[in-house]
């Protein structure tokens, strides 16, 4: 199973973190410190995959990120490297030709999007469509929230006025 | 109040403010952020829950990318998840599943929220539980929501129900009664039509079949199915990880899965399910040739990609070809041999391990010379993984493979050389067990240690100092065999020796010590030999015999040394040391005496006396040392010294004359030499069960007699000391103790907990006490572990670790073949005696495991296998499941009734899965303990109780119910 995922930015910065094992917060930094280390100091042209601990990291470069993927030692490296292509084109498919800053700026729904591809560190949606489909259902969920509640601090603001 | 609240919604920063600002910030990021946290304090005490939830996913958000403390915030995440509105609700659940764990206390409060958000119409909503659950999932949640689960696993929904499928995984493993009640209908999953239900199913299986496989040999048929038919590579990777589980433990199963699986090779053009089809093949289905022959040739294709995944993917898979399969490995030798010298340190550390693997007898020494010499080249860190593995390698199952030990022995002392050699500590026991056991290696083992030894500029190596010891203890414990112990003495005690750890010093004192007592007794008795060849001259009779017998022994050696002594003496640096040659070499050519044999060693009045001044110079500063050891061993060496110039004043007159205390002198030195050349030697773990036991000891008696005994001593808690208890017991015979224990009692209690104490303190030098499988059986108490509950054979992680060990021990039948060079080897048997013990040891786990989960199902299976689809229908296999039922739940009450140790009677009846579950459980238990400290006793004993109930119940009939 996927452990973690993790996106980092070629200064180290992190982007998104989703742990699906049990880690403490002390655990996590030491993690991401400890990896961003391993990874950003590899080449462009070594393998994709890190040995680490026990497990293996398999990450990917797409612009100034990595994504990266922590798996256990049996779990098919490919594989994951196709799941991250995978989260890579739909995040592309909603942002539309995502960037970094896309990322930044819209860090909860990089995070919502990873749920729908990913449970409990397995592969549950393997279609970009219906990804697709379900976000944007979603928001359009949260935009009617949003209209409502906006009215309403309109409404307050205007009765305290 | 209101007021504020109302002017923080307005005026509240959104996250996209938040992220802006910390992008712009000016005053620095960790101000920034406790400026900001501070800020979020306040708004999230906020009555309004759009203000809250705001609020809450800033936090969340700097939680996830500043690690900003969020644990206080629990009770928000829980009142945002309560929101009506999705937008809320989803910013909670997203907070809680980010930082929520097992101690967080407000876990108990949010159980019924998710079960109505789980049974809420909107599928998002219920989409949002299940995602959480599949985080969060404690015990208790998992026990108390696992109906709702059940239904939403046969929802019409494929979207729900996928993500519940996912969430069974978490499920299971918190709270393994769970499988009782959804197993049938997630089985029924992997005949769903929808292929996101059936990934989800597999993925699920995977996962589980990876903890515990023998117990999903029945649904063999169902995901042999999925493996013909389905077209969809993430659920053919998925069930092929499960074959590669299943396949070992069933051999018609390998049969039947293996046409397909190759027919999967031949035919994908997806490289992840290519390889994975090549590793389920050498790691599970190495017994079929053609299978293993195209796995090989698509290793070969990966491994002539440019594509540096492929070509790591490659050569690790060519890792785990086993040991028969070894013309793989030798086929792709170049390319193996050609990546050592890779970029990628990945791609060098799997070809290092190949290459190690290819290693044989005759490639040893040219492979070693070939990486000895690339380690020179190379980073530290590689470095010392090339030597690591060079010296495991070499030194696997008593060095095997090596053949020429005195080549051996150089390439360690060369491999101490290279700069970066951080192996000190393997290099230092490899040397003394070298010496140890490979009698013929000592001269050169010798030489060797003195080549490091006089080499100055080593001993400012800190890495090195483990073999400089190692040398020390080396040419102290062989001095015999050296060709000129006045140098070896003069190495010890150079000055830069003080940069050494005192430890290692002190080992460097004994061994000056041992070669000053050896020089001085080898110029005595090769005086006296003269004096015996002197007519006139009579020793008494004993003295006599033994002086013989002691030039007897040595005359070997010495005439060994005969030959080697003239290049030796070139060889030798002259300038430095060498005062006690002069005028022995000139007169040595030419005769042929022993007497003149020994002088060739240069043991002359003078050489001693220049010897013995010398080292007594080098040990006055140090009996001033602080550290007891040098101080000690110093003294020693200094009151030999003492005794000797005392005793010898004649005998440094004239080498001639013997005199009555001269010979008292010779005693001592005699006494003190014969001590010191006591061969040590390794001695084997079974070496106490070839002890024959006395008449009248009883050892397979069980011990609770010992308690009425034992009554008053405080046993210690520790574990060490519970695992060791049944020696002390073991040791005092309890029968014959029995009549004595009256009197006995209060010394007895004395003397045992003493024991026990030493024992404890001193592990190391008892023996293992899983020595004798069935002398532990006997004794019940010595199986309580650490919790009390696991046994060793039991224990899950042991089972696995044996079987791994089981199948590491297969690889081994070659190894029987006999050594060329005699190693001295203190018990032959010990390279027999592991591995069988492991077996039995294996033998009983998985008779014991298969026993219960596969008495009626490998049947079952077989004849499944050979065509019919379904298992579960058999009324005569539900009947016997009803039968487990009830022997369960009888079991149940006789384990309530016996609180103390509820564990007992499952001990080798329960799987191994279910032990793991069981612990799993236990763990969860004490954690929720701690987290509700304030005396939930109620739950704490629901807890109990399920637990009791989890442990005896089979994982497989569930489905069949």
């Amino acid at each position: 199973m996927i452990h973690f995922v993790l996106l980092i930015s070629r200064q180290g910065k992190v982007r998104l973190t989703k742990w699906y094992s049990p880690y403490t917060q002390k655990e996590r930094n030491k993690v991401i410190r400890e990896l961003s280390g391993l990874i950003l100091s590899r080449g462009p042209k070594l393998c994709n995959f890190v040995e680490w601990t026990g497990l293996k990291v398999v990450y990917k470069r797409y612009a100034s990120l990595y994504f990266c993927m922590c798996i256990d030692q049996d779990d098919n490296e490919l594989e994951v490297l196709e799941i991250i292509h995978h989260f890579v084109e739909i995040l592309d498919r909603y942002f539309g030709s995502v960037c970094e800053l896309d990322l930044i700026f819209n860090f909860h729904k990089a995070y919502y999007i990873l749920d729908e591809l990913l449970i409990a560190g397995e592969l549950q949606e393997s279609s970009k469509k219906t990804v697709a489909r379900l976000i944007a259902a979603q928001d359009s969920l949260v935009e009617a929230a949003k209209e409502q509640q906006s009215s309403i601090s309109t409404i307050i603001s205007q009765a305290t006025k | 109040m209101a007021g504020s609240s109302i002017m923080e919604t307005l005026f509240q920063r959104t996250l996209e403010d938040l992220i802006k600002g910390m992008r712009l910030q000016l005053i620095g990021e960790s101000a920034f952020i406790s400026k900001a946290m501070e800020e979020i304090r306040r708004e999230i005490k906020s009555t309004d829950l759009h203000t809250k939830s705001i609020a809450l996913q800033k936090l969340t958000y700097l939680n996830s990318l500043h690690a900003a403390d969020m644990s206080w915030a629990a009770f928000h995440a829980v009142e945002c998840m309560s929101s009506s509105r999705f937008a809320e609700k989803r910013v909670g659940y997203v907070a809680a599943s980010q930082s929520f764990n097992e101690s967080t206390p407000v876990l108990l409060l949010i159980t019924n929220q998710l079960r109505k958000d789980l049974t809420s119409v909107n599928e998002y909503e219920a989409s949002l539980a299940l995602e959480c659950l599949a985080k969060i999932g404690t015990v208790d949640l998992a026990r108390d929501l696992t109906p709702e689960i059940f239904t939403l696993l046969s929802s019409s929904k494929v979207f729900v129900r996928k993500k519940s499928i996912g969430v069974t995984m978490r499920l299971f493993e918190k709270y393994p009664d769970a499988v009782r009640v959804c197993f049938k209908r997630l089985v029924e999953n992997l005949e769903s039509s929808d292929p996101q239900s059936l990934s989800a199913t597999v993925g699920v299986f995977c996962e589980l079949a990876a903890k515990d496989p023998p117990s999903y040999l029945p649904l063999a048929p169902e995901f042999y199915r999925i493996l013909v038919d389905s077209k969809n590579n993430w659920v053919l990777i998925k069930v092929l990880k499960i074959f590669a589980k299943l396949a070992p433990l069933e051999p018609r199963l390998a049969k039947k899965v293996v046409e397909p699986i190759c027919e999967h090779m031949r035919r994908t053009g997806a490289k992840s399910l290519m390889f994975e089809c090549v590793r389920t093949v050498v790691g599970s289905l190495s017994e079929y040739e053609s299978a293993v022959k195209l796995a090989v040739a698509k290793i070969r294709e990966f491994l002539l990609e440019d594509d540096p995944n492929l070509k790591y993917l490659g050569l690790h898979a060519l890792s785990i070809v086993p040991p028969k399969h070894l013309w793989a490995v030798l086929e792709n030798k170049e390319v193996v041999i050609k990546s050592l010298s890779d970029e990628d340190a990945n791609i060098k550390l799997e070809s290092l391990g190949l290459v190690m693997a290819m290693v044989s007898e005759s490639s040893i020494v040219e492979i070693s010379r070939v990486l000895v010499n690339y380690a020179l080249k190379s980073d530290p860190e590689f470095c010392n993984e090339i030597l690591g593995s060079l010296l495991s390698t070499c030194s696997r199952n008593f060095y095997e493979i090596v053949v020429d030990f005195d080549w051996y022995v150089s390439l360690l002392g060369e491999m101490s050389r290279t700069p970066h050699c951080q192996k000190g500590e393997e290099i230092e026991s490899q040397l003394i067990d070298v010496g140890m056991r490979v009698r013929d290696a000592r001269p050169e083992l010798v030489r060797v240690a003195r080549s490091l030894l006089i080499d100055p500029a080593l001993l400012g190596n800190p890495f090195l100092h483990r073999v400089l010891s190692a040398a020390a203890w080396v040419s102290g414990e062989y001095v015999e065999f050296s060709l000129n112990p006045f140098e070896l003495a003069e190495a010890l005690i150079q000055p830069r020796a003080s940069l050494l750890p005192n430890s290692i010093r002190a080992v460097y004192l004994q061994s000056v010590l041992k070669i000053l007592v050896f020089s001085v007794n080898s110029y005595l008795s090769q005086t006296e030999t003269l004096a015996d060849l002197e007519p006139g001259v009579q020793a008494s009779q004993m003295e006599n015999s033994e002086a013989s017998d002691l030039a007897s022994v040595r005359a070997p050696i010495e005439s060994e040394h005969d030959e080697a002594f003239n290049p030796g003496v070139l060889d030798r640096p002259s300038a430095d040391i060498s005062v006690e040659d002069i005028g022995t070499v000139a007169d040595g050519d030419g005769q042929t005496s022993k007497f003149v044999s020994f002088r060739k060693n240069g043991f002359t009045r003078e050489s001693i006396v220049n010897l013995l001044n010398l080292v007594e110079v080098a040990m006055r500063p140090l009996s001033g040392s602080l550290e007891v050891e040098i101080l000690e061993r110093a003294c020693n060496i200094l009151g030999l010294i003492e005794v000797l110039k005392r005793e010898m004043p004649a005998q440094f007159q004239s080498e001639m004359v013997l005199e009555k205390e001269e010979l008292e002198v010779l005693e001592l030195i005699k006494l003190m030499d014969d001590a010191f050349s006591e061969e040590l030697g390794p001695v084997s773990t079974s070496a106490q069960d070839r002890v024959p036991i006395p008449d009248g000891l009883v050892l397979k008696d069980n011990l609770a007699d010992l308690d009425e005994i034992m009554g008053d001593v405080k046993l210690p808690s520790s574990n060490s000391f519970s695992l060791e208890s049944p020696y002390y017991a073991e040791r005092m015979d309890p029968a014959s103790s029995n009549v004595q224990s009256k009197e006995d009692s209060e010394a007895s209690n004395e003397s045992t907990s003493l024991l026990a104490e030493h024992r404890k303190r001193h592990g190391l030098y008892y023996l293992p006490s899983e020595g004798n499988g069935t002398i532990s059986n006997d004794y019940p108490p010595a199986n309580d572990l650490k919790s009390g509950e696991t046994t060793n054979q039991d224990d899950p992680e042991d089972f696995v670790r044996l079987t791994a060990q089981s199948l590491v021990s297969k690889k081994k039948p070659n190894y029987a073949k006999p050594r060329p060079v005699v190693v001295k080897l203190d018990e032959g048997e010990l390279v027999l005696a592991v591995p069988k013990k492991q077996d039995s040891r294996d033998d009983l786990l998985s008779g014991a495991v298969r026993d219960i989960l596969l008495g009626d199902d490998a049947v079952k299976l077989s004849s499944s296998i050979k065509g019919k689809e379904k298992v579960n229908m058999d009324p005569l296999d539900s009947k016997e499941n009803m039968h487990d039922m009830e022997h369960s739940r009888h079991r149940k009450s006789s384990s309530r009734r016996s609180k103390q140790r509820p564990h007992r009677k499952e001990r080798g009846q329960t799987s191994p899965e279910k032990l793991g579950m069981e612990k799993e459980e236990h763990g969860g238990k004490v954690k929720s303990k701690s987290s509700h400290r304030h005396g939930r006793q109620k739950s704490r004993q629901k807890a109990e109780g399920s637990s009791d109930v989890i442990v005896q119940t089979p994982v497989i009939p569930d489905f069949l119910l």
